[in-house]
């Protein structure tokens, strides 16, 4: 059940370089979330059409956290919102990752750059063993100190000023972290060498995609995927991200 | 106060209706609009078999609009037929199929196959500018139009549809060709081809390179192209290009379009389409309409 709603804004900071974190009280969206879906935020400047898809990174009763990056002008103005502003989002979106997947497993849970926020909300439900690695452009980082509370946290930056100098899967091999199934999200070069570093190890992988969407709901055919078999939906090798994933199942998509 | 209207002996409840490709077959909106308060509902262009369409990026936003490039990817004939026409018979509203084809071979299949089905009306696309052959190959000529339009009639058992393309010097000249050919109804406009640059990546927006523009800034070169339309022919328009509100699609029915087919609007707001019909009915109480004909063209 998703829900197009007019909600508002309860808190808003800055918590890295360009990184914002806003707490949104909600009708029904946050408390039917589950940790990887998302929520379309609509811009109020009516020249932006499109509605912006952002990760939810937590959920406390009927409030929503979203952690997200000004990419253009649209963050940019839902960076400009304070307390009380009214905004009209949809959600929940898309499918979340199958906690089912980590019973009586060792999971490791990967996030990049502004694909960390969704492992948050994925951490706190998880019932299992964790490890948690994450991967900045430098030590300006964010959310770590939340997560630290729900593993054992792993650092890589690109520039090395924080953790291991490289990539997660650098870290993740420089740091000897082991586990039993994957939960990931970030950019699509980084899935591409999880789906990869699985396939090499044996280990069951969920990767979170993104892409340009429209209507965020599965209607529009923006946002596809390639998939490894014929889709039942599509009957081509094409799956909606919005609607089918966001979270996938490695073996499933090709990227 | 009438609201509704007669398409080539079509009666729909009201003018309002789904503009093809932004709505699907309506599966995924049918949680926010009730599919049973709408005209008709316009699916997505299904062709004979199915197709992948266009590698991604599909989607760039611009300035008061949006380009797209998805490709016309669809599940094939057979899968619409038995999925698809189903799930919207469950509605009381009218099925109109978008059709699209690479080869007048192409369409007259489908055509065919829809036939022995419960649709209302077909609607042949003629004007995708994001396909490589077919689409819009067929739509910028006039003597192409006229002979798709008249292969496509012999063959149809329900009204046909022709969907124009902007992308003409003259559309009126389009719209006539359409007219000897022997279509019932004409739509437009389809999509403006566009193009984005992304400075950043220093690379196209889309992977297609260029796209169909829509979103309200098309909007006015729409209500143009339906008024010119509208005064050169005398079969009915359904009118489209931008419409986000009820205001704007009184705009194109003052112009002289019989129906109006709502897109883009879709993704800003899923029941967009129910907030027009809304909107229309009040501006009827407003203006004492009794009937939405007397206001069909009457903008001279």
């Amino acid at each position: 059940m998703k829900f197009d709603e007019t909600a508002t804004v309860v808190s808003q900071n800055e918590i890295s370089d360009g990184i914002y974190d806003m707490w949104i009280d909600t009708g029904n969206i946050a408390a039917n979330a589950v940790p990887g879906q998302f929520i379309s935020v609509y811009t109020k400047d009516a020249s932006k059409l499109l509605p912006r898809p952002i990760s939810i990174c937590e959920t406390d009763g009927s409030r929503l956290r979203i952690v997200y990056r000004i990419a253009g002008k649209g963050t940019k103005e839902f960076s400009g919102y304070a307390q009380g502003e009214q905004i009209h989002i949809l959600g929940p979106l898309g499918n979340g990752f199958p906690l089912e997947a980590a019973a009586g497993k060792k999971a490791i849970l990967i996030g990049g750059g502004i694909g960390i926020p969704p492992m948050l909300e994925l951490a706190k439900h998880l019932d299992c063993d964790k490890e948690i690695v994450v991967g900045y452009r430098n030590s300006d980082t964010f959310l770590d100190k939340e997560l630290q509370q729900y593993g054992n946290l792993t650092i890589a930056s690109d520039d090395g000023s924080i953790g291991t100098h490289g990539t997660v899967i650098d870290a993740i091999k420089a740091c000897g972290v082991k586990g039993d199934v994957i939960f990931a999200c970030g950019p699509t070069p980084m899935l591409r060498a999880i789906k990869q570093y699985a396939a090499d190890n044996g280990i069951e992988a969920w990767i979170s995609l993104e892409e340009r969407m429209a209507c965020g709901i599965g209607a529009c055919l923006a946002c596809v995927c390639k998939s490894t078999d014929v889709d039942s939906h599509s009957m081509v090798h094409n799956k909606r991200i919005c609607k089918d994933g966001p979270v996938f199942n490695a073996t499933e998509v090709e990227l | 106060m009438k609201t509704s209207v007669n398409l080539a002996g079509v009666e729909l409840k009201n003018p309002v209706m789904t503009a093809s490709g932004t709505f699907g077959s309506g599966m995924e909106y049918a949680e926010f609009a009730d599919l049973n308060k709408l005209g008709a509902v316009v699916t997505k262009g299904v062709a004979n078999v199915p197709w992948p369409g266009n590698p991604t990026p599909r989607v760039a936003e611009v300035y008061g609009g949006m380009l797209n490039a998805i490709g016309l990817q669809n599940p094939g004939i057979d899968v619409f037929a038995s999925r698809d026409i189903p799930f919207l018979r469950q509605y009381d509203t009218k099925i109109i199929v978008n059709v699209c084809g690479k080869s007048e071979k192409d369409y007259l299949e489908v055509v065919e196959r829809l036939a022995d089905e419960p649709v209302d009306m077909l609607e042949i696309n003629i004007s995708c500018p994001n396909v490589k052959e077919g689409g819009i190959a067929f739509g910028q000529n006039a003597a192409n139009i006229e002979h798709i339009t008249a292969a496509v009639k012999k063959k149809a058992a329900q009204p046909v549809i022709m969907k124009l393309s902007p992308n003409v010097t003259d559309i009126t000249e389009m719209a006539k060709a359409a007219e000897a050919g022997g279509a019932d109804v004409l739509s437009l406009i389809n999509t403006i081809t566009g193009m984005k640059i992304d400075i950043n990546r220093q690379t196209f927006a889309l992977a297609n390179k260029t796209g169909g523009m829509s979103g309200p800034a098309v909007k006015p070169v729409a209500v143009r192209m339906v008024y010119q339309v509208a005064n050169a022919v005398s079969i009915p328009i359904i009118g489209m290009g931008g419409i986000m509100t009820a205001e704007d699609a009184l705009e194109f029915i003052l112009a002289g379009a019989t129906a109006v087919s709502v897109g883009t609007a879709n993704f800003c707001n899923p029941h967009a389409t129910i907030d027009i019909v809304n909107g229309i009915e009040d501006y009827m109480r407003a203006k004492n309409v009794n009937d939405i004909n007397e206001l069909i063209g009457i903008v001279k």
